[in-house]
């Protein structure tokens, strides 16, 4: 006595094709790409390029795992780019003015990121600003309140103050290990991004939290009424995204090797795209820790590759342009799948 | 306090619109069946029927905010099509929403919201001035006899009190002299003296040749205004009647269902045990204390119209809202949850109303939109043990007969029935001791109704206690062991299945018991007995006070009640 429901049927060939190009699409493209690069590039495929690829995008990767973070709870994070800049200045202070050593700065800034993500949680749970319009508002607050500390200027060892004095401290090399330094051949920021994308992907796709955070992106009265405590785990969100946020800052101080205040400034626009792609590759249709790592790898195939081939620096944010316009189309205009990401609104329930 | 300026009546009991076999299907979902009604002149026609009856489906063909039905819609005899609702106004149809803010653009001046029209119109007035703006929304007002000053009609519009921004809106609606007028519940933001206000403007206006369809659930004000009834039920139209109204019957057509599916649920079980109680609970500010016992064993059904308090109590039981007064008891101990959570640790499940906003997991599989509430139970250190997943899952779909092509299919590919199966099932998985369902058979077809309904039945014999809380009579009738019927935030009634009858749980939904005690000075000397408790209308038309009063407002009829002020079951 079953109930005379309609079932979905069996997908015809076509759909079947176009479920195939949604979810390996992205694969082949970056695969394409590397060997196109590794036949016309002699110098492509060395391992120490490949390391040098993956390092080199380390800190957008981490960024943008936090931006997926933040995504899995139906938000946005517009401020990781402020935050890693923030970072960058405050381990360059910590470090050259306050005289402290690595781990010290280290420490200060990851706390640094947590209250960043902290504010934002409470713009967005509290105070009920749209995440969009929170973290655009931290962006600046954030930028401001870096150039208020840092006087405006980019801190460096052996700086002079402004007293006329030298600064007492410089980058400690415990602190520059965490770009030079590497575990066998491989970097120590190719070691962090891993670290962090397996960490997340077993946090969203094995453990009852990370079933949770896409729930409350999914559907939040759901969640609600599942008893699941929904503003606590937006605010986890977000505190997340913080400190994935500063974790980009910290290797990118380390790469720089003094307090650059511009660092930081084009990591949002990247961050982004690379959340956004990953929602795209697989096919999986939400946020996801692999398919992040992978859009990112992906565009460090094609900076890499494009900068091998002459071509200017500015025609990489057009290719990069060009990646995320596709990924979007395979989320949004060509998957058959309902997409989850909702980036801009808090209240999600598509 | 009205002057109207009447416009000349082309002789009442004309008819202005007709539907003609008007049917509405979304998809393979039939919504509206072969709907023939006509609509005349100078007459106010009361549209009934419970939620999802097809009324707004209706509504919305006639006004032209959906253009995708079936069949006739003929304007003084002429077949037109209603495509946009700016054709239907050309036409004549003019239609106000229930909710008023809707309507009202913030940050425009009332002026501009009453001219509204004029903005969406590219090609008249391309610029507007102030004056020509205050004129034409002078004019407006005038057909409603009101006066308002330059410096009402130059404020933002969101400034307005709810009834004013309402006759703002009702006031644009017959700028374009309409021939028939809509007003979806339009007292429902009200309070009974400002609906007063609005009847006398209606009464008017249909004294004047306008034709009215006026939707509303309060019985009272249907009595107080309308010519005629007509009732929807399942997208079909059950009955028209006219004056005098015999509720009983109308509330019969309202709710009833063909006595064709009627079944026989067999015996009755009485729980002895008592799982939860409600003591001296207060389910609205104004409303006096409850007191329910829901006992173990047993399936409790709790019938009751939109505001009688149904979702109130199982918003309390479910950690929702805390209570206004009272206190609950769950097992015999003080029980007090601050939020879902606590309920469910307790082992108390509610099955929300609205499947789709607070129910599934859009794009999720059917299995991770069963576990959801379970996390805790399904995991180990915080790892989500999959097998113990699958079981659960598994077994959901097997003791509901969930039609899917398996655990991992996405939710969204179930049909309605079968989604609502999962919601059910997912909260029934864990061996709830008490299991709350509102409205759970709503959209859901028979089979599935049936197959919620031997769960229930399942769940109680194994101890637990269950409570459905719906408005329809015949799927309490269906599922309950025992039966409650709440009026308005009272008790009206709480027998066991087999000790009543349909028509005296019908009665008990008009208030009649409660008439007797309570409302007896107003209902001059009408005081029903138990034996006979269903002659509402038999009571004299002038008698008023009409049936269940929900929230009826101070009735307003002809001759009104002694207390006008006083709805009767306060």
């Amino acid at each position: 006595m079953s109930s005379p429901s309609v079932v979905s049927t069996k997908p015809s060939t076509g759909e079947r094709a176009a479920a195939f190009v949604v979810k390996w699409g992205f694969v082949a493209v970056t695969v394409a790409l590397i060997l196109f690069f590794v036949i016309t590039e002699p110098s492509f495929r060395t391992v120490d390029n490949i390391f040098g690829m993956l390092k080199f995008i380390a800190p957008t990767a981490i960024a943008g795992l936090g931006v997926m973070l933040a995504m899995t709870v139906g938000g946005i994070d517009l401020s990781v780019g402020a935050s890693a800049g923030f970072a960058v200045s405050i381990a360059a202070w910590t470090m050259v003015i306050a005289n402290q050593v690595g781990g010290v700065a280290v420490s200060v800034v990851l706390v640094c990121g947590l209250l960043i993500g902290a504010l934002n949680a409470f713009l967005i749970v509290v105070a009920r600003i749209p995440d969009l319009l929170a973290t655009l508002t931290t962006m600046f607050v954030i930028v401001g309140l870096k150039l208020i500390i840092v006087d405006g200027k980019s801190i460096s060892s052996q700086m002079t103050l402004s007293n006329g004095t030298t600064a007492p401290g410089k980058f400690t090399a415990d602190f520059l290990w965490l770009d030079r330094g590497s575990v066998g051949p491989i970097p120590v920021p190719v070691i962090i991004f891993l670290v962090v994308t397996v960490l997340l992907w077993f946090l969203l796709e094995r453990t009852r939290w990370g079933r949770a955070l896409f729930a409350v992106g999914t559907n939040s009265e759901a969640a609600r009424l599942s008893g699941i405590r929904v503003q606590w785990y937006r605010t986890a969100a977000y505190m997340g995204c913080g400190l994935l946020a500063s974790v980009a800052g910290l290797l990118l101080a380390a790469r720089i090797g003094q307090g650059d205040v511009s660092a930081g400034n084009s990591l949002l626009l990247d961050a982004v795209a690379v959340a956004l792609v990953g929602v795209s590759v697989l096919g999986i249709g939400r946020p996801n820790a692999w398919g992040t790592a992978l859009g990112a790898v992906l565009i460090a195939v094609m900076v890499t590759g494009f900068t091998m081939l002459g071509l200017p620096y500015y025609a990489q944010d057009f290719g990069k342009g060009i990646v995320l316009l596709v990924a979007l189309l395979f989320s949004f205009t060509f998957s058959r799948r309902r997409t989850v990401v909702t980036a801009g609104s808090t209240t999600s329930s598509s | 306090m009205t002057s109207l300026p009447t416009t000349p009546v082309e002789g009442h009991d004309v008819t202005v619109v007709s539907l003609v076999g008007v049917s509405v299907a979304y998809g393979s979902n039939v919504v509206l069946t072969d709907v023939g009604l006509d609509f005349r002149a100078g007459e106010i026609t009361a549209l009934l029927g419970a939620n999802g009856a097809g009324k707004s489906t209706l509504i919305k063909a006639l006004s032209g905010a959906n253009s995708r039905y079936s069949g006739e819609i003929r304007i003084r005899g002429e077949a037109v099509h209603l495509g946009s609702p700016v054709q239907a106004r050309q036409l004549g149809i003019s239609a106000v929403h229930q909710k008023v803010a809707d309507g009202i653009v913030p940050g425009l001046s009332v002026a501009e919201n009453l001219t509204l029209d004029d903005l969406a119109q590219a090609s008249r007035h391309p610029l507007r001035n102030r004056r020509a703006a205050l004129a034409d929304a002078r004019a407006a007002l005038a057909t409603l006899g009101l006066d308002w000053p330059d410096a009402v009609l130059s404020q933002d519009a969101a400034r307005l009190a709810i009834s004013d921004a309402q006759l703002l809106v009702l006031a644009r609606a017959l700028r374009t002299t309409p021939q028939l007028l809509i007003l979806d519940e339009p007292t429902s933001a009200l309070t009974a003296a400002e609906a007063e206000r609005l009847f006398d403007v209606l009464r008017a206006l249909r004294a004047s040749g306008l034709s009215i369809i006026y939707v509303s659930h309060r019985f009272g004000e249907i009595e107080a205004l309308a010519d005629r009834v007509v009732v929807l039920r399942d997208g079909v139209v059950q009955s028209t009647s006219e004056r005098p109204f015999e509720w009983h019957g109308i509330l019969h057509d309202m709710l009833g269902r063909a006595t064709a599916l009627d079944h026989d649920r067999g015996e009755t079980h009485r729980g002895t045990a008592e799982a939860a109680t409600l003591d001296g609970v207060r389910l609205f500010p104004e409303s006096a204390p409850v007191d329910l016992a829901i006992r173990s064993g047993e399936v409790l059904g709790i019938l009751g119209l939109i505001g009688a308090g149904k979702t109130e109590i199982a918003e309390l039981l479910g950690g929702l809202a805390t209570p206004l007064a009272g206190s609950l008891t769950l097992q015999g101990r003080a029980y007090a949850p601050r939020r879902p959570g606590d309920a469910i640790a307790a082992k108390v499940v509610l099955v929300p109303e609205d499947r789709q906003r607070q129910g599934i997991l859009p794009g999720w599989s059917v299995l991770r939109n069963i576990t959801l509430p379970f996390l805790r139970e399904s995991s180990v250190a915080g790892l989500v043990r999959r097998r113990f997943e699958r079981s659960r899952a598994d077994s959901v779909i097997d003791t509901l007969s969930v039609v899917a092509s398996g655990p991992d299919a996405s939710i969204d590919d179930l049909s309605g029935g079968n989604q609502q199966k999962v919601v059910v099932g997912r909260w029934l998985s864990a061996g709830p001791a008490l299991a709350i369902l509102d409205e759970p058979f709503r959209g859901v077809d028979i089979a599935a109704r049936r197959e919620i309904g031997q769960r229930l039945a399942a769940l109680a014999a194994d101890g637990a206690a269950a409570v459905v809380l719906s408005s329809d009579v015949d799927e309490i009738f269906e599922v309950a062991d025992r039966i409650v019927v709440l009026v308005g935030g009272q008790i009206e009634l709480d027998r066991y299945a087999d000790e009543v009858d349909r028509s005296t749980v019908i009665g008990a939904f008009l208030g009649q018991s409660h008439g007797a005690s309570a409302g007896a000075t107003a209902s001059a000397g009408a005081t029903p007995s138990a034996a006979a408790p269903l002659a509402p209308a038999a009571a004299p038309a002038s008698a008023a006070a009409p049936p269940s009063a929900l929230t009826a407002p101070a009735s307003s009829h002809p001759t009104p009640a002694p207390d006008p002020e006083r709805p009767s079951n306060v």
